[in-house]
Order: C-alpha cells, then sequence, then structure tokens
C-alpha cells in the first residue's frame, strides 16, 4: 500500500531538510562567529601552552567541539595526557547539551541517518537557542540547525588553530599575562549564569569550598573539581525543591 | 604537524563523550523519563563546576589573579559579552604584572 499523502491541514507544517535550510543556517551564524573568535584563539594560544601541536589542537576543535569542556580539559592536561580525567572533564562539562537534544525532537524526529546524527554532532548551546526561536517563527526547514553548526564547528577549529599559530609567532613565556585568559573565560561565564545570592550564593560557595578543600587534602585532578560541582548541583537541587514545596504548600493554605 | 597516539586517544575520549552527550540526550530521553531530582541535578551542574573551577584555579595563582578575575567579572556583568571580559580579565592582568605585581 502507497503511503497516503499527507492531509491539506498537515502540509504547512511538514518538516523538510534542504539546502536552502542549512544555507540559512549559515548566513545566520556569520555574526555569531565574532562571539567564537575570541573564545577559539584563547582554548588555541592554551593548546599551544600545554604543549599540543597545531594539528592536535585542530583535531581536539573538529572532533569535540565544545569550547567550555576543552578548556577544562586543557587545565587538567599532563605530558602524557590522563586520558580518563580528561574524558570525565569533558562528560561532566558537557552534560548539559544532553537534553538540548531531546528539546530539539520537533525537527529531530523527522530527520534519518546523516542528516539527524550530524544534526546532533553539530548541536552547540546557541544553535538550538535560535533554532527554538525560529521554529517558533514558523521555520519548518531542519536544515537551518545543521547549518548554524555548520559554520560554527568551521568558524570554531579556524579560531584555535589561528590562537595556536599567534601564540607560536610570539613566542609566550609560560607566565604571560594571556594565559589568564582560561581563568578569565570560566569567571565570564559563571558571572552570566548568575540568577541571584539566595539562589546562586550557598551552592557556589559550597562548590568553591568543597573543590579547595579536596585539593587540600591532595585528592588527584578532577576529583576536587568534580566533588565541588556535584556538592554544588545538589545543594541548589535540594533547595530548589525545598522551595518548590514551600510554594505548593502556601498555595494549599490560600 | 605531530600527532602523538596517546593525545590523540585522549581526544577521541573525549569526542566519544561529548557525542554521547549530544546524541545520546535526545536517543535516551524520548524513550525514557529520568527522576525529578536527576533533571534537576543536571540543570544545577554547570554554575557550581564552574564556581569550583574559578575556586581551584584561584587558589594556586596569586592576589593579582584574583584582582583581575573581579575585573573580568565586572566587566561581563556590565557588558555581558564574553570577548570583552576575556579581554578586560587579561588586560587588568597585564597592568598588575606591568605594575610589579
Amino acid at each position: 500500500m502507497a503511503p497516503s499523502p499527507p492531509a491539506d491541514y498537515t502540509r504547512g507544517m511538514r518538516v523538510i531538510f534542504t539546502r536552502a535550510g542549512v544555507m540559512r543556517g549559515v548566513g545566520r551564524s556569520v555574526p555569531l562567529l565574532l562571539g567564537i573568535a575570541p573564545f577559539g584563539l584563547v582554548v588555541g594560544v592554551i593548546s599551544l601552552g600545554k604543549g599540543l601541536s597545531l594539528a592536535e589542537t585542530i583535531l581536539m576543535s573538529g572532533l569535540v567541539f565544545a569550547g567550555a569542556s576543552q578548556l577544562l580539559a586543557l587545565e587538567l592536561w599532563s605530558d602524557p595526557p590522563d586520558i580518563l580525567a580528561v574524558a570525565i572533564a569533558a562528560f561532566v562539562v558537557n552534560i548539559r547539551l544532553v537534553p538540548l537534544g531531546a528539546a530539539l525532537s520537533f525537527w529531530l524526529d523527522h530527520l534519518r541517518g546523516w542528516r539527524l546524527w550530524g544534526s546532533l554532532f553539530f548541536a552547540v548551546d546557541h544553535s538550538f537557542a535560535l533554532s527554538v526561536a525560529a521554529h517558533r517563527g514558523g521555520e519548518r526547514d531542519a536544515g537551518f540547525l545543521f547549518g548554524l553548526g555548520l559554520l560554527s564547528w568551521v568558524g570554531w577549529a579556524a579560531a584555535t588553530a589561528a590562537g595556536h599559530l599567534l601564540g607560536a609567532a610570539v613566542a609566550l613565556p609560560p607566565t604571560h599575562p594571556l594565559f589568564f585568559a582560561a581563568t578569565a573565560t570560566f569567571v565570564a561565564i559563571l558571572v552570566a549564569l548568575w540568577r541571584g545570592p539566595r539562589q546562586d550564593v550557598p551552592p557556589w560557595l559550597a562548590a568553591a569550598g568543597t573543590a579547595v578543600a579536596a585539593q587540600a587534602l591532595r585528592l588527584p585532578a578532577p576529583v576536587p573539581l568534580l566533588a565541588g560541582a556535584f556538592a554544588g548541583a545538589a545543594l541548589a537541587t535540594l533547595t530548589e525543591g525545598r522551595r518548590a514545596r514551600a510554594r505548593a504548600d502556601r498555595e494549599d493554605r490560600a | 604537524m605531530t600527532l602523538r597516539w596517546d593525545v590523540t586517544l585522549a581526544i577521541l575520549a573525549m569526542a566519544a563523550v561529548t557525542y554521547l552527550c549530544r546524541a545520546g540526550g535526545y536517543a535516551v530521553l524520548r524513550a525514557v523519563r529520568t527522576p525529578p531530582f536527576v533533571d534537576a541535578l543536571l540543570r544545577n551542574l554547570p554554575a557550581p563546576l564552574f564556581a569550583a573551577y574559578v575556586a581551584l584555579a584561584l587558589s594556586r595563582q596569586d592576589l593579582s589573579a584574583v584582582l583581575a578575575a573581579i575585573a573580568c567579572g565586572l566587566a561581563q556583568a556590565r557588558w555581558r559579552n564574553l570577548g570583552v571580559s576575556i579581554v578586560a580579565g587579561v588586560g587588568a592582568m597585564a597592568a598588575l604584572r606591568w605594575a610589579g605585581m
């Protein structure tokens, strides 16, 4: 039996994947390159500082394609690298990507093969946000998501390579202020995630205190980092649950 | 253009877990409902992770790093631009080093 053609009322809703959609995504991500470039330069310079070759830097950017996790793994980098430590670091930083794919199901559910798994490979925070906005605005071409990620991926690999080349050209000593860029990047990300003192101060202090205490106990990397992260996240989750229950109680009494 | 096998292996391991996060989330979360506590824990993980990172990084550096971090944080709060904030932090660090700190 031949599949029946879609009814007229669903035709406008059908999700497609076209070259035009991909190109729309590429065009939309051009201004985002301005945000990607400085971060990529930093990761490139730090890669050089940690002894990675240009080819290794490009390989990491091309295959991992997740800036914060690359930077964090590089901070834990040793020679030879502790494979388990850097993999755990990448995993914990990128856990935030887990719900992204599920939230993009409005397009991904209609894709198969390389279009589906390729779109997931290129998905990053900003392409996710822009795709949700575009979908709400009536975009039905899933190529948009693919195109957004594709140019960001090219820009990311190019920016990290440029950072590596630039650092090598000026032969930076290990104490150069430019290497403070790694710490500065995470300070800026942290400030960007700030919601308010009551929500954020207790878990952030718990995270910082636990991490520094674990380090003072000479626990190996990345244990202090992970202990701090999970202590803070657990505290935030518990207080969030308590606040929600208190709110429910008030509504019950009202 | 050197490509050491141990570095390549570390990069492949990072790439594998990262793709697992990207694609595994889509494949698994469509089929399985995670418990609300796990959901909330994952949602609350990024900020404490970065807080722990910054605390560790600053604990291993001197006072000038703390001051430069404050400059960087203020720039982020004021302009909300990652590139500007990184430049502010590195610039403050360079100025403090130049001043002899």
